[in-house]
């Protein structure tokens, strides 16, 4: 395994594991595999491409990159600004559909099957926005700089990676030093006990949309500047992002990331070896073992 | 009333019986054992190629060849796609219902992308053409080609449902039954809870696999794109507007969700302005989503319920409590 290959499967994998953690917080606490994840990272990146655009056209001059990223002044509120309204959306899509039929006590996999339309209907609306045509944050083409142990990397390859790490970090944090943490591990855990001893369920649900919302955005407008914004770009990334969750064990947000390298380094390795066509296999591959060898996944309780 | 208006209406319907087959598959994953399955599309699609490598003519550069007669073929595909679920299940259903759920996508994609990339079996991108017909020698008569056609189906259709019914009343039905609604006791009863919902799992498979076969050799034409997560979805709206649970139901949802689906395309064509076709298509994609989120919140049950009521939906607080809930295996440690 080569140092290039090995940066590959970080950046996928870093991106990756973005979108999981708020996947693998959204499965422990609503209890249910969210099918339109993924949509959240694609709207993230949409939202943030739009602001960017009105930023720019209100601010005139500061859409110039920051040297020596390709990122702009205006991407960076944009991207902001984009996570708070996915993390909207995320509350939006909860309080329309899933809220209701937690309500009325609807199976787990009912509400699976509401996501799976939510996902369908929110991926078209896109499309019809903005069309199937690939869009770019910006023009400017960027040079690979080597590192030692030849390795060529971009700015914004060596930028994305450490915000990925960060974003990770704070919500870990956040989830093992806060009461807001604690609360969510509790509700998590044993949400009828967690009620009883006065925790707020309404509430933790509502920050785990937002910690989700934001994340799946951050994710997703990272995946935007490295690769391209197409409506489907989240779905595509659906697969490897149930893979890393599982892979992690559901409910853990180290588990959710380092599940997300391994992935993403296996894709980078498949893509080498085997052909770049057979790379959405991977994510499968990697369920099957996991599902077969150890269901509860590295950090996972009982599956 | 035109001849050329009641072929298109037999060809309609043909290909709306096409889809029923599938719906009716998934209701026995579905409807009868609460089975989740979010790869339809890739069991469809083993059922479409099987037959169609089991009965086409040689073509430069491709395995197949076979020549088989089309029954071969369509039993080539029951029993592929019923292998298929059924290793899917052993795999999967001793697990959390979700897993199942996450599993079968996944091997939609991949079934997906093994069409795609497997040019030397497959076809590829190009797929397989010269599918040999049902009354192929009919092919000159649209009309009686048509009509032909559309006998068989409803053919089909009707035998599948009257064995449907029957195993539904049978003992093998009412275990599943007790199964979905109580497994605790139906465990006690000596029933193999698991061992049930793999045979399940593996006949809906098997009969989506055959719905696919029957369609590809209806249109004489298949390609990877066929089968895209849009199938899957269709096929969901169909049952879950039918009335998941209900064999009539199931036959029911697939004429009415097709001929609006059908309907609105042909409107989408005649309005949009060439430019904005594909945008207008992804808008009626967003309707039928909404729509499918709307019936499961207001109604559930369908447009037929379930014979003998519907099932008891269990509250999220049951499986809080540590027991298993009506569709999750047995919790491992």
């Amino acid at each position: 395994m080569s140092a290039q290959i090995l940066l590959e499967g970080l950046l996928a994998g870093a991106m990756i594991g973005l979108g999981a953690v708020g996947l693998t917080l959204t499965y422990s606490i609503l209890r249910f595999a969210n099918f339109a994840h993924g949509e959240l990272l694609s709207w993230g990146a949409y939202l943030s491409l739009s602001l960017s655009l009105a930023i720019g056209a209100v601010s005139g001059a500061s859409l110039a990159p920051l040297d020596p990223f390709s990122v702009s002044v205006a991407l960076i509120l944009a991207g902001l600004l984009a996570m708070a309204l996915t993390a909207v959306l995320a509350l939006a899509v909860d309080h329309l559909l899933f809220a209701r039929l937690r309500r009325r006590g609807a199976t787990a996999i009912i509400v699976v099957m509401a996501s799976f339309g939510a996902s369908m209907a929110l991926r078209s609306l896109l499309e019809f926005l903005y069309t199937s045509k690939p869009a770019y944050y910006s023009r400017e083409l960027q040079i690979a700089m080597p590192l030692p142990g030849g390795i060529r990397a971009t700015p914004d390859q060596l930028l994305l990676i450490g915000l990925a790490f960060l974003a990770v970090i704070a919500v870990h944090l956040l989830l093992t030093r806060t009461d807001l943490g604690r609360a969510m591990r509790a509700v998590s855990e044993n949400p009828a006990l967690a009620g009883i001893v006065g925790i707020d369920t309404a509430k933790i649900v509502r920050a785990v949309w937002i910690i989700g919302g934001a994340l799946a955005c951050t994710a997703g407008t990272m995946s935007g500047l490295l690769v391209q914004i197409r409506p489907y770009m989240g779905f595509d990334l659906l697969l490897p992002l149930f893979a890393a969750v599982i892979l992690g064990g559901i409910g853990s947000v180290p588990g959710a990331m380092l599940g997300g390298l391994i992935v993403g380094l296996c894709e980078a390795l498949a893509v080498q070896t085997i052909g770049a066509e057979w790379r959405a296999a991977v994510a499968f591959a990697v369920i099957t073992v996991v599902l077969v060898a150890r269901p509860t996944g590295l950090f996972g309780r009982a599956a | 009333m035109s001849l050329e208006l009641l072929a298109y209406c037999a060809f309609f319907l043909t290909v709306a019986l096409t889809y029923a087959v599938i719906v009716l598959g998934l209701n026995v994953q579905w409807g009868q054992t609460g089975l989740f399955n979010v790869g339809v599309a890739g069991f469809v699609a083993v059922g479409a190629y099987v037959s169609a490598l089991l009965t086409s003519p040689a073509v430069e550069g491709r395995l197949g060849g076979f020549e088989l007669p089309i029954l071969v073929g369509w039993l080539g595909a029951f029993a592929a796609s019923g292998l298929l679920s059924a290793l899917i299940g052993w795999m999967t259903i001793r697990l959390r219902a979700d897993y199942l759920a996450i599993s079968t996508f996944g091997i939609a994609v991949t079934v997906q992308l093994a069409v795609l990339n497997l040019e030397g079996i497959t076809g590829g991108p190009f797929g397989i053409s010269l599918i040999p017909r049902p009354f192929g020698d009919l092919a000159g008569r649209s009309l009686a080609f048509s009509l032909a056609n559309m006998a068989l189906l409803v053919a089909v259709v009707f035998g599948l449902y009257l064995m449907l019914q029957h195993l539904a009343k049978s003992p093998w039905g009412r275990a599943l039954r007790a199964i979905r609604e109580d497994e605790v006791a139906a465990e006690a009863l000596g029933k193999s809870p698991r061992r049930f919902r793999i045979e399940a799992f593996a006949l809906g498979g098997a009969i989506m696999g055959l719905g696919g076969a029957a369609q590809a050799h209806f249109i004489g034409f298949i390609a990877p794109e066929n089968y895209l997560p849009m199938l899957t979805f269709q096929v969901w709206a169909m049952l879950i507007v039918g009335g998941s649970g209900n064999n009539r139901g199931a036959i029911l949802g697939a004429l009415l969700v097709w001929a609006l689906w059908a309907a609105s395309s042909a409107v989408v064509e005649a309005l949009a302005p060439a430019g904005e076709q594909a945008r207008a298509a992804s808008l009626q994609t967003v309707i039928i989503g909404v729509a499918l989120c709307a019936i499961l919140l207001f109604r559930p049950q369908g447009l037929l319920p379930e014979p003998g009521g519907t099932r008891r939906r269990l509250p999220f607080l049951h499986r809080w409590r540590g027991t298993p809930a009506a569709t999750t295996g047995s919790d491992r440690t």
